[in-house]
């Protein structure tokens, strides 16, 4: 489902003096539909980096980035827009989010995206959100204004809405309590039963092993000179 | 007179103003631009309306002039002095018995035949031009037909007023083609802007000549839900009884006594020669208030 | 899926001086691409020349007409052209003044485009007006008011209103959120990106708000002394821009 053959990137800081900084060479990783791998290494290593290009969000330098029949890497932005709304969810860190709109049409929105009727989607929209323990009487309010632990959880509430066939998580447990972290990793396994293909990002090794079929250590595709 | 080449203007002006006339009549409800002349009255007494007479005048025609319906006005007694004296022609109060009748804000009410030719006054003939300055819009516009605008006014008027408020200079679309302002004509008027006459409008400040022709299709813009009304205050004539007559409300004390009256003097005078009688009215020949 | 909009090497000339040159990009249904660049980086004069505001030198702007499909709208007839700038396109100005009636009241600014294209039933209009009043978050008791007596914010809503009425398929927007507060710029992009998606629109926005188009873009273009220096998915360009310029562009922001 997710699949990258020998991918590089490298960052050209032009008002820098043109800087080249290699970032990665040689990328490749395949994950099967219904498999979920774990990417590991050292802060710095290059995990979020990978994620981003598999994303779309960073562009690749070289290599082929396939998911499901794209290769992200030589696709039209409203190609990469389509694959992002049908087919490849995002948990970041962080909740990035139009101002004043409601936490529960924030978590519908993914949803209403690829078409689920309004009702529906409010719907699964509410069923996450009390698995996550987000209070009802936050739902009307906009996350803006939410403590860091509450925006994690919409966040992930949100990525978990659609059934993406592939997933890109990036620390999906981190600064959560035991119970919420336990209902993100039944999140995960059943994201995993439907046939997702997963690709995650866990300091927390604990939860990794949970979750996790194999990890790929992303040292590996450093190249020598940034190391 | 011989003082004066007949009618006042010299005979190039008046082939100019009348190639913008005939231009006018080819093309209805379409504002010609004419090189305006400077005229001996100030611009407002009716130059535009005056010049077209002159073009127009001939020296067998009788002329009538009628403001707001009354030819004893200052402002109508002085330009038929002014075509006395230098057209000579004939002139006459009697709607029927003028050839050429220019009139400031008013159609008489008397019908007119296809042997006469009505001059209207016109102060403003861009009917676009309260919601467009540009005048290379609204240009554009006509030529466009983007009419839109027209309605918006319309629109406003329903809005702040419950009904279309515009009760003169009320605008028509001719010929299913141009919006036309028909002159600050009460709209009373308006449905008689379809007539055998020729219908010729001047406006001397603005530069511009626009005509109707004989039985030209002539609609007054409306709402399907607000349709067009010809409107007029709902009493009888005082002096003459008339009930179909456009009328003027004139204050007699202050105690709030008022009586209406035909605005159009010389259908007024004929009513009551033909022995109509009205509430405040005496039989002609007799000393009355009017 | 044929493009909404194909625009081919257009360029514009400010006599010896370059206004834009060399622009092509295709804009498909749906999709709302945000043109960035600093003053005088030619992007108010790409838009207006793709609105037809400015005579292009050179170049191509086609759209996909509902009646005769793709048509280049540079080489049609001057009626044609602004029959669609009532109908099927908008256009929506920084400056609210310029693009409502001031003296015309919020009902007759909406209803306008409505009695343009043949309606000709006041209470329909009227309707229709204060639908689209709510729809931009305006009380309808306001419909009979003029918008000087309004907001900037409630102006630029109003503008908004006015243009999307008949239903276009393509806005342009020039700076729509410039010269708002801060909150009322978020009311207004929220607004706008509900908008676009619920009536499924295309648009092309012009702004130097980095934020502005984060929101509402789903692709980018960025200017620079008239030509386009790079372009691609807009979380892309602004997370890892490519170009010299956009690096300096997206480093000059102030972190919040």
């Amino acid at each position: 489902m997710i699949e990258l053959e020998n991918v590089s990137k490298s960052f050209t800081l032009h008002n820098q003096g043109s800087a080249v900084i290699p970032v990665m060479a040689g990328a490749s990783l395949r994950v099967k539909p219904g498999e979920c791998v774990a990417l590991t290494g050292a802060s710095g290593a290059g995990k979020s980096t990978l994620m981003r290009v598999i994303y779309g969000n960073y562009l690749a330098a070289s290599g082929r980035v396939m998911v499901g029949d794209l290769d992200v890497a030589q696709a039209e932005p409203r190609e990469i827009l389509a694959l992002r709304r049908e087919t490849l969810g995002y948990v970041s860190q962080f909740l990035r989010v139009v101002p004043r709109v409601p936490t529960l049409e924030v978590v519908a929105d993914p949803l209403l995206a690829v078409g689920v009727e309004k009702e529906a989607a409010l719907d699964k929209a509410a069923d996450l959100l009390s698995r996550l323990n987000i209070p009802k009487r936050l739902w009307s309010l906009s996350p803006t204004t939410f403590s860091g632990g509450e925006q994690q959880r919409v966040n992930i509430a949100r990525g978990f809405a659609h059934e993406y066939p592939a997933m890109l998580l990036d620390e999906p447990t981190a600064s959560l309590d035991a119970t919420n972290r336990a209902t993100v990793l039944s999140l995960i396994e059943e994201a995993k039963a439907r046939g997702a293909a997963i690709v995650g990002i866990f300091h927390d090794v604990e939860a990794r092993e949970r979750a996790c079929d194999r990890e790929i250590d992303v040292s590996v595709f450093t190249p020598e000179m940034a190391a | 007179m011989s003082d004066y080449n007949f009618a006042y203007l010299d005979e190039q002006t008046k082939r100019m103003i009348r190639r913008a006339i005939l231009k006018g009549l080819a093309v209805p409800g379409y504002q010609v631009p004419f090189a305006s002349r400077e005229m001996p009255m100030p611009y407002g007494w009716g130059t535009g309306g005056v010049q077209v007479s002159a073009a127009t005048l001939t020296p067998d025609d009788t002329f009538k002039v009628i403001d707001q319906g009354a030819d004893d006005t200052t402002n109508a007694v002085s330009i038929r002095k002014f075509f006395e004296n230098t057209a000579g022609v004939a002139v006459t109060e009697e709607t029927e018995k003028a050839t050429v009748i220019q009139t400031r804000h008013r159609i008489p009410e008397a019908e007119l035949n296809e042997d006469q030719i009505l001059v209207y006054q016109v102060p403003i003939p861009e009917p676009l031009r309260f919601l467009e300055p540009r005048e290379t819009e609204t240009r554009k516009m006509h030529s466009l037909e983007e009419y839109g605008l027209m309605h918006v006014k319309l629109y406003e008027d329903i809005s702040q007023h419950g009904d279309i408020a515009t009760a003169y200079a009320y605008p028509v679309m001719v010929s299913d083609r141009y919006v036309m302002d028909p002159s600050p004509i009460p709209k009373f008027d308006n449905p008689k802007l379809e007539m055998s006459a020729i219908q010729l409008f001047g406006a001397g400040r603005e530069q511009r000549i626009y005509a109707v022709p004989p039985h030209t299709k002539v609609v007054s813009l409306d709402f399907e839900d607000y349709p067009f009304e010809a409107s007029k205050a709902d009493h009888p004539c005082d002096l003459c009884a008339a009930e179909d007559s456009y009328l003027d409300e004139v204050i007699l004390d202050d105690a709030g006594n008022r009586m209406f009256v035909c605005s159009d003097t010389d259908y007024c005078r004929s009513r009551r020669a033909a022995g109509h009688v009205g509430r405040l009215g005496t039989e002609l020949g007799t000393e009355d208030a009017a | 899926m044929t493009p909404l909009l194909q625009v081919q090497g257009i360029e514009k000339r400010y006599g010896a001086r370059i206004g834009c040159t060399d622009v092509s990009f295709d804009l498909f249904p749906g999709e709302v691409m945000g043109i960035v660049g600093e003053s005088g980086s030619g992007k108010s004069t790409l838009l207006n020349c793709l609105a037809g505001h400015l005579e292009a030198d050179a170049g191509q702007v086609v759209f996909d007409t509902r009646a005769d499909g793709p048509v280049d709208t540079l080489t049609m007839s001057e009626p044609e052209r602004r029959m669609l700038g009532r109908t099927d396109w908008a256009f929506v100005h920084q400056h609210a003044r310029d693009g409502l009636r001031m003296s015309v009241s919020a009902g007759g600014n909406i209803g306008e485009r409505l009695m343009a294209v043949g309606d000709r039933h006041y209470g329909d209009i009227r309707d229709k007006a204060i639908d689209w009043l709510g729809r931009v978050e305006i009380n309808e008791n306001r419909v009979d008011d003029r918008p000087t007596a309004f907001s900037g914010g409630m102006q630029q809503r109003l503008q908004i209103a006015r243009n999307l009425v008949t239903g276009p398929r393509l806005v342009f927007m020039d700076e729509p959120t410039g010269g708002l507060d801060v909150s009322v710029q978020a009311r207004l992009l929220d607004l706008l990106r509900g908008l676009v998606r619920e009536m499924g629109l295309s648009a092309i926005i012009v702004t130097h708000d980095l934020a502005v188009v984060r929101l509402l873009a789903d692709r980018l273009m960025v200017m620079k002394d008239g030509h386009v220096v790079e372009a691609g998915l807009t979380d892309q360009v602004l997370d890892d821009p490519q170009h010299a310029y956009t690096q300096l562009l997206v480093s000059s922001v102030l972190q919040v």
